[in-house]
């Protein structure tokens, strides 16, 4: 288990002040002066080195990220976006940083625009996080007022910090449509090329982060490369914010180290799945796009991102939904097809109808009301869907239906030879678009 | 994709108050100039906030104008986000999510209480005390089953918490918002397992910090909604010391930047932003205006 003076996050529970002066005294803005000293270049190798792996959930080195910003700017102003529309179901890690130790994402945000020559950041919140927002603005109104960032600071880097909402749409939390909606449109995802290391916001070069990849940078920076990189196993580095949501005793949020043991995990934070080990079904490791892992592949199960290639599943934002075996999967499933057709955004036809077609034919399977010749059907629809769309809203409605019909087939089976030995007054016929 | 439309019966007109032309004002100021587009969805929200619940046509009108934005880009944008009630709601509108991490921890059995209590979905209750939605994923998924009423998180709610809560608030009693149960927040139920070394607490700094950080903050959760408003500083967007440095300098430096900035767009072929080559391929929909 991670030792508490490995933890980045020492906050995460709310027991503490949130504000400047509890910061202050759990180490946040310790030296940051001396650290934006050392220059754009170190920071940049550093956080390299550090290897630390985005935790929004595509798992892309940040510091890698950071280097694609032009190094000298050609007028345009640069910017970072902090991408802190975290609605994944199953992901609530952001909203603690937001709401508890805001003060280390606002040290990110000054160090992270230092390093990419940016003078203003955003932070694109999710609308529904009101009282998360009320927080972060309080404690950026307080390292204004401390001049700890703005135009003229104690850092001697002029830099603004701007907290911005949205109203409610998943697909903002991608990066295009996030700032599709920054500037003030529907969040519809953009073509790529141009990426926004080139043309961002407003056609500027922008950097878009999750807030847990900025809010760890200052202690990275301060600690040393070194410290993180030897925390978890090669290529999967660091601590991490791991949700454990579903049929644990006690869920919770918590840090740990990449790479523990997903029994590990559940035992000592999680108190256990509930009614014993045994009782598990399977579990959803990063939020709901990631294709679900029945319970005996579990055993050994490491949680990062190469632990969780090599069950066919992905690590996501380590949002761990677990699942008893009073579950009903294919209506779980069911479930996440309905939150990926009410999050379509529309605009590419594979994803806008196909999400729809998706939910209504794993619906009727909940209920065995189909034909078995369906289920290969259903999965040759969902192979046109992904990497048919724009962003990745398809690929991630695609996996799920992928997963339940790899692991439970025989489960979707049983449910239609069920369904047809009773006798029901309509035959059953494949209707999917009503 | 959710089809959604305006309510049937709109009011006559929508005027801004001043409070909200204030706030308005201290939106667009996030934002370099002549992107005042960027506050339409903070805008709309403070909109609705002043509009009783929900946005009335005209209300959406107004935004436009006030944002030199055509109608119909407000228009469409009141219509994607699905934060922005289109018709009335209760005056305690709860919104309970359904979504599969909370439907494993019985979200199910909430909605029923909800039924039960309250009647149907989009429908307000005779008195307009209430009503309810089942929404997607609201993001606090190791708190399950939860719903958002108005402003508020209340979480790790059972049938019989919920039906008292719904209670307490018809009755105008106090109710506290967060956890229903013995947590704070996200911890495990019987307290934190980590975070308990006090040596975490008790940083000395190497370099002392700078400025005045005031004293100790208050709990904003105890204190309510208003004291987070009066915490800031009267200045939190620096437009006075922008202001000064402006008059000790000439320009200020976001106003050369935003100047640079401007040379450089002019100079540069526009493929973002509101001013772009419509679509010509694809969907076609993007831009009905041509």
């Amino acid at each position: 288990m991670l030792a508490d003076k490995d933890r980045i996050f020492t906050n995460l529970y709310g027991f503490h002040d949130f504000g400047l002066q509890g910061a202050l005294k759990r180490g946040n803005w310790d030296g940051t002066k001396a650290i934006l000293e050392k220059g754009r270049d170190w920071i940049i190798n550093e956080m390299k080195a550090s290897g630390l792996r985005g935790r929004g959930g595509a798992g892309f080195s940040t510091g890698m990220k950071w280097s694609f910003m032009p190094k000298q700017s050609d007028g345009r102003p640069h910017y970072l976006v902090v991408n802190a529309d975290e609605s994944e179901p199953g992901t609530c890690k952001d909203r603690e940083i937001m709401r508890n130790d805001p003060h280390t994402l606002i040290e990110g945000c000054l160090i992270a625009s230092f390093a990419m020559g940016a003078h203003a950041a955003y932070i694109y919140i999710r609308g529904e996080y009101i009282f998360e927002r009320e927080r972060l603005q309080a404690a950026v109104d307080q390292a204004y007022e401390a001049r700890l960032i703005g135009k003229d600071n104690v850092h001697d880097y002029p830099f603004d910090l701007y907290v911005h909402h949205g109203a409610g749409a998943y697909i903002c939390g991608e990066e295009t449509a996030l700032l599709e909606s920054l500037e003030g449109k529907k969040g519809m995802p953009r073509l790529k090329p141009p990426f926004p290391a080139n043309m961002g916001l407003y056609g500027c070069p922008t950097t878009v982060n999750n807030v847990e990849s900025i809010a760890v940078a200052p202690t990275i920076l301060r600690r040393g490369a070194a410290w993180f990189s030897s925390i978890g196993r090669p290529n999967n580095v660091g601590t991490k914010l791991f949700s454990l949501a579903g049929h644990v005793n006690t869920p919770c949020v918590v840090e740990e180290a990449m790479s523990i043991p997903f029994k590990e995990l559940v035992e000592k934070h999680g108190g256990g799945i509930r009614g014993g080990w045994d009782n598990l079904l399977g579990i959803i490791p990063g939020g709901a796009s990631c294709p679900v892992i029945p319970g005996e592949q579990c055993e050994d199960l490491i949680m990062d991102f190469d632990g969780t290639r090599a069950v066919k599943s992905s690590f996501g934002t380590a949002g761990v939904l677990v699942m008893d075996k009073s579950t009903d999967i294919i209506k779980a499933i069911a479930r996440i097809s309905a939150f990926f057709k009410h999050e379509s955004c529309g605009q590419c036809t594979p994803c806008r109808e196909g999400t729809g077609w998706m939910w209504r034919v794993v619906n009727r399977m909940a209920e065995g009301r189909a034909q078995k010749r369906e289920i290969d059907l259903l999965l040759e629809v969902t192979t046109q869907i992904e990497g048919h769309t724009i962003c990745a809203l398809g690929d991630a409605a695609a996996w799920p239906v992928q997963g339940l019909i790899r692991h439970y087939r025989h489960v979707i089976e049983a449910r239609i030879d069920q369904y047809a030995a009773n006798p029901h007054p309509e035959p059953v016929v494949p209707v999917a678009a009503e | 994709m959710s089809v959604r439309r305006l309510a049937a019966e709109q009011p006559e007109s929508f005027s801004f108050t001043p409070e909200l032309e204030a706030i308005a004002q201290k939106l667009i100021a996030k934002y370099p100039e002549g992107r005042q587009a960027s506050a339409v969805v903070p805008l709309l929200w403070e909109t609705q906030k002043a509009a009783g619940g929900w946005l009335p046509e005209p209300a959406i009108r107004a935004v436009a104008d006030r944002l030199g934005m055509a109608n119909i880009r407000v228009l469409e944008i009141a219509t994607f986000y699905t934060m922005f009630n289109l018709e009335p709601v209760g005056k305690y509108f709860v919104q309970l999510c359904g979504t599969t991490p909370c439907m494993l921890r019985g979200a199910e059995a909430i909605k029923h209480v909800c039924e039960k209590k309250i009647g149907h979905e989009r429908h307000v209750s005779a008195d307009g005390t209430f009503s309810w939605l089942e929404v997607e994923c609201l993001g606090a998924c190791t708190n399950a089953p939860m719903v958002q009423i108005n402003d508020d998180y209340y979480e790790d709610l059972t049938p019989e918490n919920f039906e008292k809560l719904l209670d307490d608030l018809a009755a105008g009693r106090p109710v506290s918002v967060g956890p229903q149960n013995s947590r704070k927040g996200s911890e495990p139920e019987g307290g934190p397992r980590v975070l308990l070394d006090p040596a975490l607490y008790d940083f000395k700094a190497t370099v002392p910090a700078a400025g005045g950080g005031g004293t100790e903050t208050p709990d904003l959760l105890s204190a309510g909604r208003a004291r987070a408003a009066s915490e800031s500083p009267a200045d939190p967007l620096g437009a006075t010391a922008a202001a000064q440095e402006k008059a000790a300098d000439g320009a200020d430096t976001r106003d050369k930047r935003e100047a640079i900035a401007a040379e450089a767009q002019a100079s540069s072929p526009s493929v973002t932003g509101s001013d772009r080559e419509p679509v010509k391929t694809g969907t076609g929909v993007r831009d009905p205006e041509e």
